[in-house]
Parts: C-alpha cells; sequence; structure tokens
C-alpha cells in the first residue's frame, strides 16, 4: 500500500500532468523543429517542394561568415559593457535609495519608471533625445560645452551602438536596483549598530555586512540582464534598424534579417541556435561563478 | 410561470430574423490588408469600402490596417492560411518578383482588357508586371520628387528654378553663403529602402538603368555620378549630415520646420508642408520633378503600390470586384488630393486638377520616366547590401567605385 506521502506524490503528477504536456508542445516541438530545420535549406515560405537536408552547412556558413562575427563580437560588446554599467549603477541607486531622507518613496517609485516603460515606448523616446535638430542630448552638451555643435548619434557608425546602449543601460538599470535594495532591507539594522560598536570603518561594514547579502541577488539580476542584453533587438529595430553600415547589428537583428526580410528560415534556425549555444555558454559561467560564491560563503561560516 | 411574448417583441424577433436571413444572402466575406500611412488614409479607405458595400449589398469586406513595415511580413505570414488568409491584399513595386517565386498572389492578366491597360500610366502597370504575369491593379500611384522652399529661394536672389542637379549645387551654395539656412538639403539616407529611393531618383536623372545586358550593374557611369553627388553634397556641408539617419518623415519634419530650402520626397508631403497647422512654412511649398544632369532631364523612382488577389483567395471575383471599384477613376478622382489617380485622362480632370496644378505639373513629367529598382526575387539581401555600400561612402570610409563593385559582386550570386 502506498504510503500518505507517496500518494501525496502520485496526485501531484497527475495534477501536473496537462500543463507539461502543454509545455512540452509549446517548448519542446517548436525546439525540436528548429534544430531540424537548422540543418535545411528551408524557404520561410515553403514553394510547394520539401526542403533539402544541406547538414552543416548552415553554421559552417555562420561561423565562417564576417558579418556573423562582426555582429558576435558587437552582442558581446554590448552585453558586457552594457551589463557592467547596470550593475554598477543598480547597487549605487540602491545603497542611496536605502539611505533614510526626506522624498525616499517618492524617489524609488521615479527610479522604478524607465523599467516599467515599454521598450517599444522607451526606444520613441532615445531616439528624440538623439534626434540631431532639436535633441535634448546634443542641447546639454552643447550648453556644457562638451561639444561645439550638434551631432548625429544615432547616424554615425561609431557612437551609434554606444547611443542605444545608454537607452538599454537607463532602462534596465532599475532591475538590478530592485533586487539588491529588497536584499538590502532585509539586513537588520543591529548588525551594523554592532559593527559600528566594534569600530569597524564603513568599507569594512560594506565589505563584511552589505556585500554578502546582496551578492546572491546581484548575481540573479546579473545572470537575467546578460541573458537579455545577448538578445537584444527591439531597441535596435526601433532606434537604428541595425544601421548606420551594419554599426547596431546584433546577433537578433542578423537572425531576423536572415529569417523575415531574406525568408531562409534553414539558415535562420542555425544561426538561432547558434546564438542560443553561446547564451548557454555565458549562463554556465555564471551558474559555475555563482556555485562557487556560495561554496566559498558556506565555508567561511563553517 | 408563463411565458409572454408582448407585441414589441414579437416585432423584435422577426426583425431579427429577417436580418438573419438577410446576411445569410450576404454570403462572401472579403478579407483586405491595407497600410495605415501614407497615400490614402484609413478613414478614405473605410469610406470608399462602405460606397463599395452600398452598391453589393451581397459582399462584405473586412478592413486590415499595418504599418508599412509590417505588409510585407502579413502577407507572406498569410500564406499557410490558406481560404481563411486575406482576399485582397497591398503590395509594393518591389516586391512582385518574390511574390512570384513563391506564387503569393493570382495572374489577373485576363481580367484586365487592353483598352484599360492603355489608358493607365505605363509606369503604373510596371509596378504589378513581373515576366509577363500581372498580379494585380495599381492603387497607389507615386514617385519622389524636389521641393523646395520659395522664401529661402527668393531671399538669396534666385529668380529661376534649377534645372540640373548641378544648378540645384549651385543654389543651395549661394543659399548656405548667404545664411539662410545651415543645410539647404535634406535626404532620408538612414539605412533603409527610403536611401535606394533617393538614389535611384538620382540614377535615373543622370539616364541610368540597373540593368546592363541582362545583367544587374551598379557601377554604370549614371550610378557612379548619382553617389558621387549625394557624397559631396555632405563634403560640401550643403546636405543635413543628419541626413544620414533620417526617413522619409524626418524629412518632411525638418522641410516643414524651415530648416531645408530643398528636400526630396513623396507626394504626400506636398498638402502636409501647405498645411499651417503642422508646418511653419505652409505657403512656401513648391515641387518640382527631380532634375537630371541635362535642362530638360527628369529623374524619378516608382514608388507605387498595386492591389492584387492573395492565393489562397476562395472569392477571387468578389475580389476583383472590389479592386475594380477602388482603382477605378471615379473613385480615384474623388481622392485625388492624397493620391494621384493612375488613369491618365484624370489629369484633364478640374476637380482632380483644383489647387494642386503645381503637383500635378510635376507628376505629368515624374510619372513618364519612373525607374524601377531591379525585379529580383531576392531583393531584400540586394537593398541591404546597397544600403549599406552607400552609407559606408556617405561616411567616406569606402570609395564610390569600390562600394559599387561590391553591390556589383554580390548581386551577381543572386537569383
Amino acid at each position: 500500500m502506498l504510503s500518505l506521502r507517496q500518494r501525496e506524490q502520485r496526485q501531484a503528477w497527475v495534477l501536473l500532468a496537462p500543463m507539461l504536456l502543454v509545455m512540452l508542445l509549446l517548448t519542446a516541438w517548436p525546439l525540436l523543429r528548429t534544430i531540424w530545420l537548422s540543418f535545411t535549406d528551408a524557404a520561410l515560405i515553403g514553394s510547394g517542394e520539401a526542403p533539402g537536408w544541406v547538414g552543416l552547412e548552415n553554421y559552417l556558413y555562420a561561423i565562417t561568415d564576417a558579418d556573423f562575427q562582426s555582429s558576435l563580437w558587437r552582442t558581446l560588446y554590448f552585453t558586457v559593457v552594457s551589463v557592467a554599467i547596470e550593475g554598477v549603477i543598480g547597487v549605487l541607486v540602491a545603497l542611496l535609495l536605502n539611505q533614510k531622507f526626506v522624498g525616499r518613496n517618492m524617489l524609488r517609485v521615479l527610479v522604478i519608471l524607465p523599467w516599467a516603460l515599454p521598450t517599444i515606448v522607451n526606444a520613441m523616446m532615445w531616439r528624440l533625445n538623439f534626434n540631431p535638430d532639436y535633441g535634448s542630448i546634443n542641447a546639454l552638451l552643447t550648453q556644457l560645452g562638451i561639444i561645439d555643435g550638434y551631432r548625429s548619434w544615432l547616424g554615425s557608425p561609431d557612437s551609434a551602438l554606444n547611443a542605444v546602449m545608454l537607452a538599454d543601460i537607463w532602462k534596465n538599470y532599475p532591475l538590478v536596483t530592485l533586487l539588491v535594495l529588497a536584499a538590502l532591507q532585509s539586513i537588520p539594522d543591529d548588525l551594523y549598530e554592532a559593527a559600528r560598536l566594534d569600530g569597524a570603518s564603513a568599507w569594512r561594514r560594506f565589505h563584511a555586512i552589505t556585500f554578502p547579502a546582496i551578492v546572491g541577488p546581484l548575481s540573479v539580476a546579473l545572470v537575467l540582464r546578460t541573458i537579455d542584453a545577448f538578445k537584444i533587438f527591439d531597441i535596435i529595430y526601433v532606434m537604428t534598424r541595425g544601421g548606420p553600415v551594419d554599426s547596431t547589428k546584433t546577433l537578433s537583428f542578423y537572425v531576423y534579417q536572415e529569417s523575415f526580410s531574406y525568408l531562409r528560415a534553414g539558415s535562420g534556425a542555425a544561426y538561432a541556435m547558434l546564438m542560443t549555444l553561446l547564451c548557454a555558454v555565458l549562463i554556465t559561467i555564471y551558474m559555475l561563478l555563482l556555485w562557487r560564491q556560495r561554496r566559498r560563503g558556506s565555508a567561511d561560516e563553517g | 410561470m408563463k411565458t409572454r411574448f408582448t407585441p414589441t417583441l414579437k416585432g423584435c424577433f422577426a426583425a431579427l430574423l429577417l436580418a438573419s436571413a438577410g446576411s445569410a444572402s450576404a454570403a462572401t466575406t472579403l478579407n483586405a490588408l491595407f497600410m495605415t500611412q501614407a497615400a490614402y488614409s484609413e478613414n478614405d479607405i473605410r469610406a470608399m469600402t462602405q460606397e463599395f458595400e452600398k452598391a453589393h449589398p451581397d459582399v462584405q469586406v473586412n478592413l486590415e490596417f499595418v504599418p508599412y513595415e509590417a505588409l510585407h511580413d502579413k502577407i507572406v505570414a498569410a500564406r499557410g492560411a490558406g481560404g481563411n488568409g486575406y482576399d485582397v491584399v497591398l503590395f509594393d513595386a518591389i516586391w512582385p518578383a518574390e511574390f512570384t517565386r513563391f506564387d503569393l498572389l493570382q495572374d489577373v492578366s485576363s481580367r484586365i482588357t487592353p483598352e484599360e491597360k492603355s489608358q493607365i500610366f505605363p509606369g503604373a502597370m510596371n509596378t504589378v508586371v513581373f515576366k509577363g504575369k500581372t498580379l494585380g491593379m495599381p492603387w497607389i500611384l507615386d514617385t519622389k520628387y524636389l521641393y523646395y522652399n520659395k522664401a529661402m529661394l527668393e531671399k538669396a536672389g534666385i529668380t529661376t528654378l534649377p534645372e540640373t542637379w548641378q544648378q540645384v549645387m549651385d543654389d543651395a551654395r549661394t543659399i548656405k553663403q548667404k545664411n539662410i539656412v545651415k543645410y539647404p538639403l535634406v535626404w532620408s539616407w538612414s539605412q533603409a529602402e527610403a536611401l535606394v529611393c533617393d538614389y535611384t531618383t538620382l540614377v535615373s536623372g543622370f539616364g541610368g538603368k540597373f540593368y546592363q545586358n541582362g545583367k544587374l550593374d551598379f557601377s554604370s557611369p549614371a550610378s557612379l555620378q548619382a553617389v558621387k553627388l549625394m557624397k559631396s553634397s555632405l563634403d560640401e556641408g550643403l546636405s543635413n549630415p543628419a541626413s544620414r539617419e533620417y526617413l522619409e518623415e524626418d524629412v518632411r519634419k525638418s522641410f516643414s520646420n524651415g530648416d531645408a530650402a530643398f528636400a526630396l520626397n513623396w507626394t504626400y508631403m506636398y498638402n502636409m508642408a501647405n498645411d499651417p497647422k503642422q508646418s511653419k512654412v505652409a505657403g512656401q511649398v513648391g515641387i518640382m520633378p527631380a532634375p537630371g544632369d541635362a535642362p530638360g532631364k527628369v529623374g524619378a523612382v516608382n514608388g507605387s503600390m498595386g492591389l492584387g488577389i492573395a492565393k489562397g483567395s476562395s472569392h477571387p471575383e468578389q475580389a476583383w470586384d472590389y479592386i475594380s471599384y477602388m482603382t477605378s477613376q471615379p473613385v480615384q478622382n474623388k481622392y485625388a488630393t492624397l493620391s494621384l489617380p493612375i488613369w491618365k485622362s484624370s489629369y484633364q480632370d478640374p476637380a482632380v486638377l483644383k489647387n494642386q496644378e503645381s503637383l500635378i505639373a510635376a507628376a505629368d513629367k515624374s510619372l513618364n520616366v519612373m525607374l524601377s529598382r531591379p525585379e529580383t526575387a531576392d531583393y531584400s539581401r540586394l537593398s541591404n547590401t546597397l544600403q549599406q555600400q552607400l552609407q559606408q561612402v556617405l561616411l567616406g570610409s569606402v570609395t564610390p567605385e569600390s562600394a559599387m563593385q561590391t553591390v556589383d559582386k554580390s548581386a551577381a550570386r543572386l537569383h
């Protein structure tokens, strides 16, 4: 006879089964189909004939294609730099918002606002900010005497990607702030009190109390942001559509062009699979770091 | 409890029955796909459709509107829907080759009589014909014109309108020297189809074509002349450098704001730039055909669009009735302030001419010389390479010659 625990487990599975089935159909089937497509020369709309099997050709093409490689480096640059800056600004703002001062709640709402905006709205707004004729960025920098005349930020390949990154950072650092702030609020004041009595410096207090408390949530935020930044598409579609001279063409945009502008579903699928693999590598690195951090943390305690 | 019908309720019930009987006879429902911006507005298309439904009580038309950027993908994606997809779709002049390869539209060659064809501008007809197959009826007839600010030219002491691009550049130089405006010229040179349209307009004015002995050719003298003019106008500070990130709407805003003396744009800008509600230069806007390299020569790009019947449509007859109505001369004449009619004789109608004499005078010359962008099923890829190479020239990182050779090489690999 089944024990209560076993019966409960069986019941749980029965209740979960329909959901799992739906998930399987919605995730596994398209994934398997994409993998299959990536080995063919399928067009997005068939001409009636079955797509031909081309083996690894699509993958080999991507790896040797200069356009794919430059998109990859561009994407990595975008991911590493914007996530790093989002991390630093996010933590600093969270530390600030954790202080007690008048208008703190108001400021907290304001900080979260950019994150709550739809990406498209954010992208349109930044397009206006960077406008070469009446954009606020030009006005600000000219009035401060940093630049001598209005510039076309999104029209120049040297600045377009950084301009898009600024828009992305502005929108996404609040996520880091939110998670870190929540962690900061869980630290009891007594701990700081005790540390202060023991004569610990501000840096020492941050290192010994604050940092261990926020490192977990911060890592989660950075992992999430890395995955998101690596897939960056919508903000680029609105702000620059990959231009000028492909200087903002990231991997997602490359895949989109191949699949939907050129209607090549086969090679598009292959590039998408390559992206997924690279993303998985990034996540694995993060998870390993996180795991080591945890182990060291528990070793310290022990 | 006993239910009792009151006389009014009974009346309603009878009316409902009648209504459902009525809708049962209106058996045909058409699904039509249009775009939201430029040329005819959404409200006007709704009004036209209502008129059509009045005349054809047995047909009902469901309208769907999407932005131009989504139009292509919608038509392509709807193919899988078969008979449940669209019956009537709006399509751009650059898609017939690709749509033929994937068999997306019905061949309507036999539905248009030779007589009808002869009454339509050949350039408009080209929009819907690919390799002898007619894929629909032209509906929006459009090309790019050169707009100018009359007040600025006057202030600079320019009394005659430029007849060649060289004169446009000379006038622009005068205007710049007299400090009337910082950058006299504005264009849509963002990495987008708009850039290819501006380039094509120039190539056409210089007497160029994209095919040489059946092969794509971008290194022709006319093509190089076009690219060099674009580059030198930037180098001299005559063209607004921000043109490199502009689309058509940015050009319209810049020109309407009084920030340019000359601008290249589609028909729709004429009435908008002359509307005091949305333009600071209303009343000062002049329009002329884009010039060429010699007096009397005109350049124009074919930016027209047509209405076609989707392959999967199960009501091709009704769909064709609808298309015929929408493209008919009376309907086009009625809405001529938004988009110029495809019918040659419309331009003798005083009602069509009213308040847009100068637009029609310009159209009269431009519409006859419209150059089509290359007709290839791989157009998107070709256009992208072209955009990228043109932008490299505009940014000064490659020479016009080597950029155009790169496009030629890439074009040679296309189907």
